[in-house]
């Protein structure tokens, strides 16, 4: 088959941003496998830095798992019957909750991360203890999954569904069990894995909030590129990946599907 | 159960008045509508007796002899229909059959038993384990219907139950509406903006506008006896004669039409059904459109009534006049409605 001009052309640019974009991934990851970076792959591939991370390292992983899902938690208790109440009582004081519940996507982390500290920074229990991060991450996380399940809600007839249950018998509570959260499941799903992913990678907050005791896997990727060596940093950012990849795949899912529903 | 509403009344937050104060009693078994054009306060004074929406102050509303005014709706135990039927789409047709038993905690055993029953009764078995979003339109209705009579509730509430319907399916499902609604026995409430709906499925028909109950009667009382000109027009389209009378004569534009002395001070009424062509008829006027409709024409008729109103009838048979010929009308006196003039009826 006979190709134009511009096809060539539009395969081209296509090929170059894709290589800007994936050559330096690929060099990084193949760094992490080197056995010396600076004398190239002729050194070898090891394992050796990889498990050299984790002697290192594995202290923040599991931290930074521990605050995820403590962070999902925390999330869901507040954020599920939050958005219910929100999608409930539509009217202009809900809006400005929903506005003020989403201003830490505005606000840097940093500052976030600041205000913290001038508040609490002084308790000193709380200010060294995970659960100071873990505040911040919820500050951070609830928006997403506040909107999330809102949206979901705003698409169904939830109003009429509730008012069915009621007439079937059903306490306020059990309509929110039985019919509320079962078909706002998929906003739930989408929301969880976005504070997920977004409690694993934040940098900027917990850099702020971190003590040298309790580092999360990206500060302590931070730590890793200031004072290691370049082939553990490399074998760093490669666990970090096989680590966040797969959930960004499922929250990818999650969200499309969520939407699909929603329509 | 015998369902009595005294001064029910309801004001929106807003100030709009969505219901003026109504009394209504509907008698065990009995299946009532209440019938209006939309916004007329029907569907506001249905959700007052399922409690969905909390009535004004000094309205009472009792089932036989309990006072439920202050009741919660869980704890009324009504069925409702509602107008989109609302089946919870996260459960099969069987989980939303049993899910009033199941959150009254009823024992499994009895609970299967009970939604066999209503599934058989309202022909579902075989889609019992279907889930909601695989159904028709009239197998939804019917999920809806079976889902708030399995409990076995003191009333059943249908708010436009066959509006989500295609025109179609309407008609055939509404005959079967109103066989199932029979064979539950069982005090109903039905709301509708549709009269062959209300008369098709009706023990008696509660005529609302704006806000105001006109008139509650059987079927046959409001078509023949209509309290007012609301009613006349909105069951069965009555239209005004509106003439000079004089001396028990109507003069119209178009002839003229004698009348018992008791018309005097009142405004004739006639239904199209009830106008013929008739070569000795004492009224004339022009054909202005022929529609057929199946089982008769619809001639639409200038000149008879003043103002260039036109007055509808039908028209039996094979053949009918030509648009803008001349034809002669006949309306039989004891056909006639009287009622006193529209200002007075809207109060």
């Amino acid at each position: 088959m006979k190709r134009s001009l511009a096809w060539w052309l539009q395969c081209a640019v296509t090929l170059v941003i894709a290589a800007f974009l994936l050559v330096p991934a690929i060099q990084s990851i193949l760094a992490g496998v080197t056995a010396n970076y600076f004398r190239g792959l002729s050194s070898g591939l090891t394992l050796k830095w990889i498990g050299r991370v984790w002697e290192l390292y594995s202290a923040s992983i599991f931290l930074s798992l521990w605050l995820a899902i403590a962070c999902l938690v925390v999330t869901l208790v507040i954020g599920v019957p939050a958005a219910y109440a929100l999608a409930r009582n539509p009217g202009r004081l809900s809006r400005m909750l929903e506005e003020f519940i989403s201003l830490p996507l505005a606000i840097p982390g940093l500052a976030l991360a600041l205000a913290l500290l001038q508040l609490y920074g002084t308790l000193s229990g709380f200010r060294t203890s995970w659960t100071f991060i873990l505040v911040g991450h919820v500050l951070y996380t609830l928006p997403f999954m506040v909107r999330s399940v809102l949206a979901v809600l705003m698409a169904m007839d939830f109003r009429s569904l509730e008012e069915s249950a009621a007439t079937l018998g059903a306490s306020a509570f059990t309509r929110f069990r039985t019919v509320i959260v079962p078909n706002a499941m998929p906003g739930i799903l989408a929301g969880a894995l976005t504070v997920v992913t977004l409690s694993i990678g934040e940098f900027n907050l917990t850099w702020m909030l971190h003590t040298p005791y309790l580092k999360t896997l990206p500060v302590g990727l931070a730590d890793s590129y200031a004072s290691m060596r370049l082939e553990v940093a490399s074998a760093y950012t490669l666990v970090f990946f096989a680590m966040i990849v797969p959930l960004l795949m499922a929250m990818q899912w999650a969200s499309a599907r969520a939407q699909r529903i929603a329509q | 159960m015998t369902l009595t509403i005294e001064t029910a009344a309801k004001t929106f937050a807003d100030g709009t008045r969505a219901l003026c104060p109504t009394d209504l009693t509907v008698g065990p078994g009995e299946i009532l509508s209440l019938l209006g054009p939309s916004g007329c306060g029907k569907t506001t004074l249905l959700r007052i007796i399922a409690g969905l929406e909390r009535p004004d102050a000094g309205s009472r509303i009792r089932f036989d002899e309990t006072d439920v005014t202050g009741l919660a709706v869980e704890h009324r135990n009504v069925g409702m229909v509602f107008q989109s039927y609302a089946l919870f789409p996260n459960m099969s047709v069987r989980a939303n059959v049993g899910y009033g038993l199941k959150v009254r905690k009823v024992p499994a055993d009895e609970r299967r038993q009970r939604v066999d029953e209503v599934l058989r009764l309202c022909r579902l078995t075989d889609y019992a384990d279907r889930p909601t979003h695989a159904l028709s339109g009239g197998q939804r209705q019917r999920v809806a219907l079976a889902r708030a009579v399995a409990p076995r509730p003191k009333i059943l509430l249908l708010d436009e139950p066959l509006s989500a319907l295609d025109a179609a399916l309407r008609d055939s499902l509404r005959d079967e509406l109103a066989a199932m609604l029979r064979q539950f026995r069982i005090t109903a409430v039905f709301v509708t903006h549709d009269q062959s709906e209300a008369m098709a499925i009706a023990d008696r028909i509660a005529v609302m506008s704006s806000g105001t109950m006109l008139q509650v009667g059987r079927p046959e009382e409001l078509y023949h006896a209509p309290a007012n000109t609301f009613v006349a027009r909105f069951i069965g389209n009555a239209m005004p004669l509106a003439g000079q009378m004089e001396n028990g004569v109507l003069h119209l534009p178009g002839g003229r039409l004698e009348l018992p002395a008791s018309a005097a001070g009142k405004t004739a009424y006639i239904r199209s059904e009830n106008i013929r062509l008739d070569q000795a008829g004492s009224l004339e006027g022009k054909v202005e459109t022929v529609t057929f409709s199946g089982g008769h024409f619809r001639l639409a008729v200038g000149g008879v009534l003043p103002d260039g109103s036109l007055l509808y009838l039908q028209h039996p048979g094979r053949t009918a006049p030509e648009s803008g010929s001349t034809v002669r009308l006949t309306i039989d006196p004891s056909d006639l409605i009287y009622l006193a003039d529209q200002t007075s009826t809207h109060s």
